[in-house]
């Protein structure tokens, strides 16, 4: 099945062997034979001249609602986005229905990641029993199951002593991480987007930052106390950098991620009442973006990851208020990275490339992100200056609830390689259109 | 008959954040002309005959309800009643689909009250009837913000230059946004009095005044507006008892007599007496309450007039 | 542009006008005059100040405002919106002799209105109509009373009265 493919002339860039340079790479039996000049004789032969060869994108966070929400996405046709997003690896989050609280929702999960022969799917599991904040669950039964971390994603543990014994009991995971949605409930309160001067006029409740930043400093000093690897999910607010900086600053193993909407909207995009704005952490302020910007830029912020949440057109097809929370967005996101951060030159390329690939694999203890000899092929291959426009009747996706349609963005997709074989190519979309 | 240039070119109400200064005067001249329906023996004008008018109400209000009702029957229209407790939220038809069926019933005017901010506007996306707003989450409540600068209007000639507060819960309070608008655009100087934790976010950049105290403003002010204390609104306890709130913000015949003689005295109803002010207050030489009420009637007749001349325009 | 009545002789038409309704109103103590807004109203103001004078009584005068009423109202004509004004009549119309007093009596569109507006008012003893101008093309069965001038016009020409408070000057022109 595994043929050899060479990926000529390329720009490969991997930061985490220090290489970015125009070269080619080789691929034998799913595995990264050779980088650098190589004869070009293979079984198939892909010609990468202008294009960047990158280790495949990891997103180490989404949704993929199965099981229980089959209709908004299966794990099939969430694969299916990810791949044509140029992902070759991908972590689902367990708000699912019932929740990813045991070893055997886990291996369902993985089997049918496995089945579906698109995107490496791995899992974290909830860190309290059905996401209720009152008991542990089997973390470790979990993590031999092969589950990479643990979240009660869609909520934060609301309690301190819940939150304190779920980082020490899963200190003794080596490889596990805890990861924290940071929301503070009674702070929150029935909000539906930022609290802000938009919410007064709009009369919509909002959602406080302190609720985000009151629970990430929290966390931080029960971070201090027990050691445990923590890993904040969709940082939102100009403070919670400042927490963050000062967290790592101390050298607490504290990593964090930043999603696609949070690098380019803010809550004035509400003021028309279109759902396909409501998320959660909802839309901030310019000052917001900025400082994750500069954090970006910085160095602080570890990882970019969607928060890829699908829902149906008639779930957000109502009141502002009653609609559900969530931006599907996985297929375009490298797009609104580029946009976001390469365009205006914030970042450069081995930047992105970095909290693409290396340093999300890190955060979930996966032996991927890199390019190195003997490594499995999971490979991106893109068009950095080729634009295109999001449109999201042709998304892979069951849903299409993404406020980016029509939007122009560059970076296409060309290759998605995983484990040696192609799971997604470009020409092979453009045929199926 | 000379007409005049054309002012209102709206189809729907949905707030007066958006109206200019010039239009929400129109409405207001176009309700004086209405007033006078409500004298006769005959108290109707056939000027929306063969129009029906439905009231889409998803929040319990017998008194905007029926002002609606009034207003729509005094114009002959028809009028059908649609009171609804749930919302989408609960398991109910949406929204949408509720106004997707009155509407393949043919329908002219929809008027909605609704718990979520934006539920006009969204409904005015979806159907071709015109929408008017009767009150939206914490949004807007046009219909009332109009009435209220109505009445003001009506005894003082002109709103420009009087000093205005507005006290209660600001934070929950459509009728205060809507006051807000109307008032600062015709003129008038707001201030907002109530406890901070019934103020809302960012309050500093909207155009008024903010004051913790009802005794330090109360001097200076031509109008006062004490909004309803809505328990159901409130969420969990901003304020330590009730007693506590009057003491502070209630407008007691004490307070009054720190006032000017000739304030106007106002509530948009129903009044908890005794806790936003006292019964002789409300009962008192100072109160326009139930004038406001009367003028309600003008001012949504007058409404329901112009979103209909706006519709025709569209077509 | 044609001058159908110059300054002077509208005054003599108004004149005269009350001259008739005096002499063919048996119970002149009960008239009462309307006038329909915008230029009916000045001319039943003036109409009114005469047969005060006639009557050696204060006859009583009201306006009449009949935008709600009008047919055309959810058939908007062009580009002008119809502005709904007040009705003013400080009296009760019940028993009275109303003389409705309008500019000009042509479709008897804007004259049906304004009985369907006195109906919903009251009960008046009668209602009879009294013009300035009386002109040929009318669409509903309805006729002047009382007419200063009778005139025989295509359906292209069109009457347009002035008068000193509304337009500055008095003149009747055909255009």
């Amino acid at each position: 099945m595994a043929k050899n493919i060479l990926i000529k002339n390329g720009r490969v860039i991997d930061p985490a062997n220090k290489v970015d340079r125009k070269c080619d790479l080789l691929i034998l039996d799913g595995k990264i034979a050779e980088v650098g000049k190589i004869e070009p004789k293979a079984d198939l032969i892909i010609d990468a001249a202008g294009k960047l060869v990158l280790p495949g994108l990891i997103d180490i966070h989404v949704h993929f609602r199965e099981p229980g929400d089959e209709e908004e996405e299966t794990i099939s046709s969430g694969s299916a986005a990810a791949v044509a997003g140029g992902f070759t690896s991908v972590v689902c989050m367990p708000n699912t229905d019932p929740a990813i609280d045991d070893a055997t929702s886990v291996e369902y999960v993985h089997r049918m990641g496995r089945q579906t022969r698109k995107t490496h799917v791995y899992v974290m599991g909830a860190i309290t029993k059905d996401r209720a904040g009152e008991q542990l669950s089997e973390m470790g039964f979990m993590v031999q199951a092969g589950a990479v971390g643990f979240t009660d994603d869609g909520s934060g543990v609301q309690n301190p002593a819940m939150m304190l014994k779920a980082l020490k009991y899963a200190s003794m995971f080596k490889n596990a991480v805890l990861a924290q949605h940071c929301q503070d409930n009674s702070l929150a309160g029935s909000g539906v987007m930022n609290s802000s001067y938009n919410s007064t006029v709009l009369g919509l409740p909002g959602i406080d930052p302190l609720a985000e930043e009151m629970m990430l400093w929290r966390d931080i000093q029960l971070v201090r106390k027990t050691n445990m690897r923590y890993h904040v999910q969709h940082i939102s607010t100009a403070r919670s950098v400042e927490l963050i900086r000062q967290a790592k600053k101390e050298g607490l193993p504290i990593t964090c991620e930043a999603a696609p909407h949070h690098l380019l909207l803010t809550d004035d995009s509400c003021c028309d009442y279109d759902t396909n704005y409501k998320v959660n952490p909802p839309l901030r302020t310019d000052a917001d973006i900025k400082a994750i910007k500069q954090a970006i830029k910085d160095g602080i912020i570890d990882a970019l990851a969607s928060d890829h949440a699908p829902h149906l057109k008639s779930e957000k097809e109502l009141e502002f208020l009653a609609a559900p929370f969530g931006i599907a967005s996985l297929e375009c996101a490298l797009g609104l990275y580029i946009k976001a951060l390469i365009e205006p030159k914030i970042i450069d390329w081995p930047q992105l490339v970095s909290i693409m690939a290396e340093r999300p694999a890190k955060i979930i203890s996966v032996d991927k992100g890199t390019l190195g000899k003997g490594k499995q092929a999971d490979i991106t291959i893109i068009d950095p200056d080729c634009e295109y426009r999001v449109d999201v009747n042709k998304f892979r996706s069951k849903s299409k609830n993404c406020p980016y349609d029509g939007w122009k963005l560059k970076g296409k997709v060309e290759y998605t390689i995983v484990g040696g074989e192609i799971r997604y190519s470009a020409q092979e979309r453009a045929s199926a259109d | 008959m000379k007409n005049k240039q054309i002012i209102w070119k709206h189809k729907h109400l949905i707030g007066l954040r958006e109206l200019s200064r010039e239009e929400i005067e129109h409405i207001l001249d176009t309700a004086q002309g209405f007033e006078e329906i409500s004298t006769r023996s005959v108290k109707k004008a056939p000027t929306l005959r063969g129009k029906v008018v439905v009231n889409l109400f998803f929040e319990d209000s017998t008194r905007t309800r029926n002002s609606f009702s009034l207003a729509a029957n005094r114009l002959s229209a028809d009028v059908i009643e649609f009171t609804q407790k749930s919302s989408s939220v609960s398991k109910g038809e949406t929204l949408l689909d509720t106004a997707r069926n009155l509407e393949a019933m043919g329908i002219d005017i929809v008027v909605i009250r609704h718990s979520a901010g934006g539920a006009p506007k969204f409904l005015s996306r979806n159907i071709n009837a015109s929408v008017v707003n009767a009150g939206d989450g914490y949004c807007e409540h046009p219909t009332q913000g109009l009435l209220d600068v109505y009445t003001i209007r009506k005894m003082r000639g002109s709103l420009e230059g009087l000093k205005i507060a507005i006290v209660g819960d600001i934070a929950h309070s459509r009728v205060a946004r809507s006051d807000i608008y109307a008032m600062t655009k015709l003129g008038a100087e707001v201030i907002l009095v109530g406890p901070p934790t019934l103020m809302p976010a960012k309050v500093e950049q909207l155009p008024v005044k903010v004051s913790y105290s009802l005794d330090d403003v109360i001097g200076e002010l031509d109008v006062i507006n004490m909004l309803r204390i809505q328990f159901e609104r409130m969420g969990a306890n901003p304020f330590p008892s009730i007693k506590e709130y009057s003491h502070y913000f209630g407008l007691t015949v004490e307070r009054m007599k720190k006032a000017k003689k000739d304030i106007l005295v106002m509530h948009p109803g129903p009044i908890n007496r005794g806790l936003e002010m006292e019964s002789e207050v409300a009962d008192g030489p100072n109160s326009v309450i139930l004038q406001q009420v009367t003028n309600g009637l003008a001012v949504r007749m007058a409404v329901l007039f112009l979103v209909n001349q706006g519709a025709m325009m569209k077509q | 542009m044609e001058v159908l009545l110059s300054s002077d002789k509208i005054a003599d038409c108004i004149t005269a006008l009350a001259g008739e309704i005096v002499s063919k109103t048996t119970r002149a103590d009960k008239i009462a005059v309307i006038g329909i807004r915008s230029r009916g109203e000045i001319l039943a103001k003036r109409l009114g100040d005469i047969l005060s004078k006639k009557l050696k009584t204060e006859v009583p005068c009201g306006t009449l405002d009949i935008t709600l009423y009008r047919d055309d109202i959810n058939n908007p004509q062009g580009d002008s919106q119809p502005v709904v004004r007040s009705t003013e009549i400080g009296f009760d119309i019940d028993e009275k002799i109303i003389i409705l007093v309008d500019d000009v009596l042509y479709t008897g569109r804007s004259i049906r209105a304004a009985m369907d507006a006195l109906i919903d008012l009251g009960r008046p003893k009668a209602i009879r109509l009294a013009v300035l101008v009386d002109r040929t093309g009318k669409e509903l069965p309805i006729a002047a009373d009382f007419a200063g001038l009778k005139v025989d016009l295509p359906a292209d020409k069109s009457v347009q009265v002035n008068f000193v408070e509304s337009d500055g000057k008095d003149r009747v022109i055909v255009t």
